[in-house]
């Protein structure tokens, strides 16, 4: 406890003065790169700040798992009002912490590909997970996971772990969802492809971009942003005629909150047109209601899957722990 | 006569050594605190983790082959830096510790853009018919592992070789001792006693490793605790499960520590540059040949990597980058700075405290002090993350906490060079300043200061260039505003701003050496 | 000032020492041994550097129980390292007035007295690494003239000076005893430096020491120890 008393004085040359103000003050607590420079966070902040008359303090802790797992260690005495960013892989698990409570938002029409009437978590955007390739070094992409499982031992994709970012996840329900009890199978074909298996999004990216590999695990939308922000229409995404996996992300209340009323209030500002037409070019998803302004340009030339596949939360939660135990089974052969 | 002098008083002052005895108990408290809250606040329904004895199997397995294969190779590479003379040697010996500090991620992508599959290495393969070169699963990690260690334990080595004194290469050179001979009776005692430690500072730092380890491993074949322990935080978010692992990770650590300690009798530590030595034995062609291909070989696989590093950055950081990233380079400065300076007080006051006596508890006491490099970083920003919330807002705290992290993680680095360094002042000076009634500040000024300055500025050096890279626990209490570089550049990254991320790399990359050129050695100039 | 060793008894490891008896006040005894004997052992006992299995220590009646050393009124020379070679001559002097080396006006004449009266006046400045081997020792004598404790242990310190070198050493040794009355044990393995400035000698072997007698008296009849070290 020692250490405590000494950051408590050293507290005061590292974190400046503190803000008393008479505002109050919504905190929400989210992922990285949604308050980073070029997240959503930097152009709604001031947009709801205007309308509330409160200070919406936005609180990266992380991926969204580690965002989750923050709200868990804090329990009931987190100073969080609304959570952002948890999506539909996690969210079973978030439910399963009793943590939140309802919105008690009727929901306006949805631009989402699936029903959507979940009595707590509100969606803010969504995509479908892909695999991404270059389009000058790879022209004929396999085009659905039959043909993956077919491909010589030479063509490489890199993915990410299950355990420690979203998109493996989604991954691992993708298949699950397709391929149900052959799923183990599906991962030993296509085991001798997996060039590696990375932590997060961004180091398996990174490499993708670096050569490293022939595809990589991310979005249908990712294209759009090398092709909006560097005019690079190099990239694109293999459509799999089994259909894509969604990944929705989405915003809760949580029940300790000491701002119910204004967390709702925020709530009914994500479904907003200020918010939603901030989400396409900054996290490069597709909003939950279309802009007035549109979906900007370049969007139009994602490709769109013609099967959309989802768990509901409660099944995702239940075939996680399987889906898991036979990737690591399969993979680690 | 000296070494029969079993009962030495040498306690001079106990407010002194109550106050090392203070900072060894805060740092193993910081450490194995952490493990205890969070083994505190789990929850014990779920039993012993499974497969938590294949992951530690591959940890062990990757941590000991990566400590053999390093100290093995830097054997060669620090005879051959200790024996030859050429310009910029010492400039080269400096360099060497630049791997050491850069961030496993950028670390990774330099080495690929090296040895990747669309590196120069596999294009030159597939040029001339073969298979590109395929470096993911336990390779990858043993090629990631050698970079990082390979400069490190080079040094280490490096430090032994100088400690031999000239009489005996004199010596041996008039017995016209060559070849077998002269290794056996003059640098195998030495290696001796060098690499039990060197090859434990490896396998602790290589047990701990995750990013390296998940990116380069190519599956889950290639799990270790680590990523287990990351597993059962933020998958399961079984607390038990990640106590449980974390103390099988101090299991082990604490009995290699105690193995290594039995074979070894005392811990050193490269601190200098290593004097050059004009040795008899390296005269053959045969030889100079050999170390010159050693040393340019060793160098083009240390530095093309950092050199790619830095070329790829560079048009980012010329054309300008964000804001915000000057504001996180400051913080990262501070935290980098204010890390060096804890750690370098709490070193010195227990490196003095463990010199005064060489007893069985102060033996114990040396081989806790390794304590929190065993500890999972993760589990010790969540266990602090614990004992902090009911207290004070984490938030308001990420910059203290990673300082506290840092200096607990370094501590162990810096007491490996400043213990040597204070039993040999003792050994030299300790009887002449007790007669002369020297104690206190001014003992410490006029007897052991002149003795251990090169290791306290090598120590500070490594604290501050390692806080400026290490990503550490910040990322769990990190504010909108509050950010250190290694954490913008993760975010830039996370935002497809893979060019500004480059660039922040090669900022860190420069500053981190930079640091760590300027204490090490710039300051020396001034004096 | 007396010394005296009170059925003493030193344990190192395997080696065992004990000794019992007196050495007088301003007096100077060698104690002579072959190497490895427990010479030095006696000296870093009386200087506090080891702790007593039994028996005690009593300087001028004083029981130095639990004295540490450097407040013992004891001066030590020891074989090598009397020097810090950071600092000057002058500094390495001035320690024995003032560890915190701040020194006024009036003390830093008494250095330079100190450095004179060892013939090494004007070489204040140099420092340690610049001078030779006997010059090192006149520093650390200089040093011990300032400190003006009236015992003064030698442990061998000239034993790398040459003969010339070092009889001139002693000598002065000899003339630093008497102008200030210290008690004075000198630790060789040269009966001759003994014969030339001690007035008694002890005979250090088979793990305890003899009482000191004149030694003239005991080279002239040496007991079986002695006559066996001296061959």
């Amino acid at each position: 406890m020692k250490s405590t008393l000494l950051s408590a004085a050293v507290l005061g040359i590292f974190a400046g003065a503190g803000t008393a103000q008479d505002r109050p003050e919504l905190v929400v607590y989210t992922y990285d790169s949604f308050v980073s420079e070029w997240g959503p966070g930097p152009i709604i902040e001031p947009l709801f700040e205007a309308t509330c008359d409160c200070d919406l303090k936005l609180v990266p802790a992380g991926d969204g798992a580690a965002v989750l797992s923050r709200l868990q260690l804090e329990g009931q005495h987190s100073d969080a009002d609304v959570v952002l960013g948890l999506d539909t892989s996690i969210s079973g698990s978030a439910l399963a912490s009793g943590l939140f409570t309802a919105h008690g938002i009727a929901l306006p029409e949805l631009n989402l590909p699936v029903d959507w009437n979940d009595p707590i978590f509100i969606p803010f955007d969504w995509g479908y997970f892909a695999f991404v390739y270059d389009t000058t070094r790879l022209s004929h992409p396999p085009t659905s996971f039959t043909d993956l499982r077919n491909v010589p031992d030479s063509f490489k994709i890199i993915i990410e772990d299950p355990r420690s970012s979203t998109p493996g996840l989604g991954l691992l329900l993708w298949i699950k969802q397709v391929f149900g009890d052959d799923a183990d199978q599906v991962w030993a074909d296509i085991a001798p492809n997996i060039l590696t298996v990375t932590a997060g999004w961004s180091e398996a990216y990174g490499l993708f971009l670096q050569g490293e590999a022939d595809m990589v695990l991310s979005y249908t939308t990712s294209p759009a942003y090398h092709l909006i922000a560097e005019y690079d229409d190099s990239k694109a995404a293999a459509a799999f005629v089994e259909g894509h996996y969604m990944q929705v992300e989405t915003a809760a209340i949580l029940k300790s909150s000491d701002q119910p009323e204004l967390a709702r209030q925020f709530l009914e500002f994500v479904l907003s047109d200020d918010f939603q037409a901030a989400i396409p070019t900054t996290n490069w998803m597709y909003p939950v209601r279309i802009p007035v302004s549109g979906l900007p340009s370049g969007f139009d030339t994602m490709i769109v899957p013609t099967k959309s596949l989802l768990f509901s939360n409660g099944d995702a939660a239940n075939v996680r722990d399987e889906a898991l135990a036979e990737w690591i089974a399969a993979l680690a052969r | 006569m000296d070494r029969r002098f079993g009962t030495l008083i040498m306690a001079s002052n106990r407010a002194l050594v109550v106050l090392g005895w203070t900072a060894l108990a805060l740092i193993t408290s910081v450490s194995f605190g952490s493990v205890l809250a969070v083994a505190f606040v789990g929850d014990w329904n779920h039993g012993f983790p499974i497969g938590a004895l294949s992951s530690l199997r591959f940890t062990l397995l990757q941590a000991g082959i990566s400590a053999v294969i390093c100290v093995v190779l830097a054997v060669p590479l620090s005879r051959a830096l200790a024996c030859r003379s050429f310009v910029g040697r010492r400039s080269l010996v400096t360099l060497l510790g630049v791997p050491f500090l850069l961030p496993a991620l950028v670390a990774v992508l330099g080495l690929l853009s090296i040895f990747g599959r669309s590196g120069p290495v596999s294009g030159a393969l597939v040029y001339f018919g073969f298979q590109p070169l395929n470096i993911y699963g336990l390779p990858g990690i043993l090629l990631v592992h050698f970079f990082f260690n390979l400069p490190l334990v080079t040094r280490l080595i490096l430090q032994g070789w100088s400690d031999i004194p000239s009489e005996q290469f004199r010596l041996a050179a008039q017995l016209d001792m060559r070849g077998a001979n002269f290794f056996w009776s003059l640098e195998w005692p030495m290696l001796r006693r060098v690499l039990p430690g060197a090859f434990l500072l490896v396998f602790l730092l290589c047990t701990t490793s995750f990013a390296v380890v998940l990116t380069m491993g190519g599956g889950p074949k290639a799990t270790t605790l680590e990523l287990a322990i990351f597993q059962a935080l933020r998958f399961d978010f079984d607390l038990s499960a990640a106590a449980q692992l974390a103390f099988l990770q101090v299991l082990v650590c604490g009995f290699s520590v105690l193995a290594v300690a039995l074979v070894q009798g005392k811990s050193a530590f490269g601190t200098t540059l290593g004097s050059f030595h004009n040795r008899s034995d390296g005269d053959g062609t045969w030889r100079l040949i050999a170390d010159c291909v050693t040393i340019i070989a060793a160098s083009a696989f240390l530095f093309l990597p950092i050199i790619s590093i830095l070329f790829t950055g560079l048009p980012a950081l010329i054309s300008g980058l964000p804001n915000s990233v000057w504001l996180a380079t400051f913080r990262s400065l501070l935290v980098a700075l204010t890390s060096s300076v804890l750690t370098v007080f709490f070193s010195l006051v227990i490196a003095q405290m463990l010199n005064t006596r060489q007893d069985l508890k102060t033996r114990f006491a040396e081989i806790a002090s390794y304590l929190p490099l065993a500890i999972s970083p993760f589990v010790m920003g969540t266990g602090l993350f614990i004992m902090i919330n009911p207290f004070a807002d984490p938030f308001a705290l990420a910059l203290v906490v990673t300082v506290i992290v840092n200096t607990c993680l370094c501590i162990p680095l810096a007491l490996r060079g400043l213990i040597p360094a204070f039993a040999k002042a003792r050994q030299r000076y300790g009887r002449l300043a007790l007669s002369l009634d020297l104690h206190g500040w001014t003992a410490f000024r006029v007897a052991f200061w002149p003795e251990i300055k090169q290791p306290v500025r090598f120590s500070a050096a490594i604290t501050a260039a390692l806080s400026m890279g290490d990503l550490g626990v910040i990322a769990l209490f990190a504010t909108p505003d509050g950010g250190t570089l290694p954490l913008l550049m993760q975010r830039l990254l996370a935002s497809y701003q893979m060019d500004a991320a480059a660039g922040v790399a090669a900022l860190l990359l420069i500053l981190s050496f930079g640091l760590f050129w300027f204490i090490d050695r710039g300051v020396r100039i001034g004096h | 000032m007396g010394i005296e060793l009170d059925h003493i008894l030193l344990r190192l490891g395997q080696f065992q020492l004990t000794a019992d008896l007196q050495f007088a006040s301003a007096t100077t005894t060698a104690l002579i041994g072959a190497s490895g004997s427990g010479k030095s052992t006696i000296l870093a006992a009386i200087a506090g550097f080891i702790e007593l299995q039994s028996g005690s220590i009593r300087l001028d009646g004083k029981d130095m129980q639990n004295v540490p050393p450097g407040q013992r009124p004891v001066t030590m020379l020891f074989q090598d390292y009397n020097l810090f070679p950071h600092l000057s001559v002058a500094q390495n002097v001035g320690l024995g007035l003032k560890p915190s080396l701040r020194l006024n006006k009036d003390e830093l004449g008494l250095v330079k007295d100190a450095l004179a009266r060892v013939d090494l006046a004007g070489l204040g400045n140099r420092l340690p690494a610049q001078l030779s081997g006997g010059q090192a020792g006149r520093v650390a004598l200089a040093r011990a003239l300032l400190r003006k404790r009236p015992v003064l242990l030698l442990d061998e310190p000239f034993a790398a000076l040459g003969p010339a070198q070092r009889s001139e050493m002693l000598d002065l040794v000899s003339q630093v005893q008497v102008e200030k009355s210290l008690t004075v044990l000198l630790v060789t393995h040269l009966p001759e430096d003994a014969a030339r400035i001690a007035s008694f000698a002890s005979v250090v072997a088979n793990g305890t020491v003899t009482k000191p007698v004149a030694t003239a008296q005991l080279f002239a009849d040496p007991p079986p120890a002695l006559r066996d070290y001296l061959g």
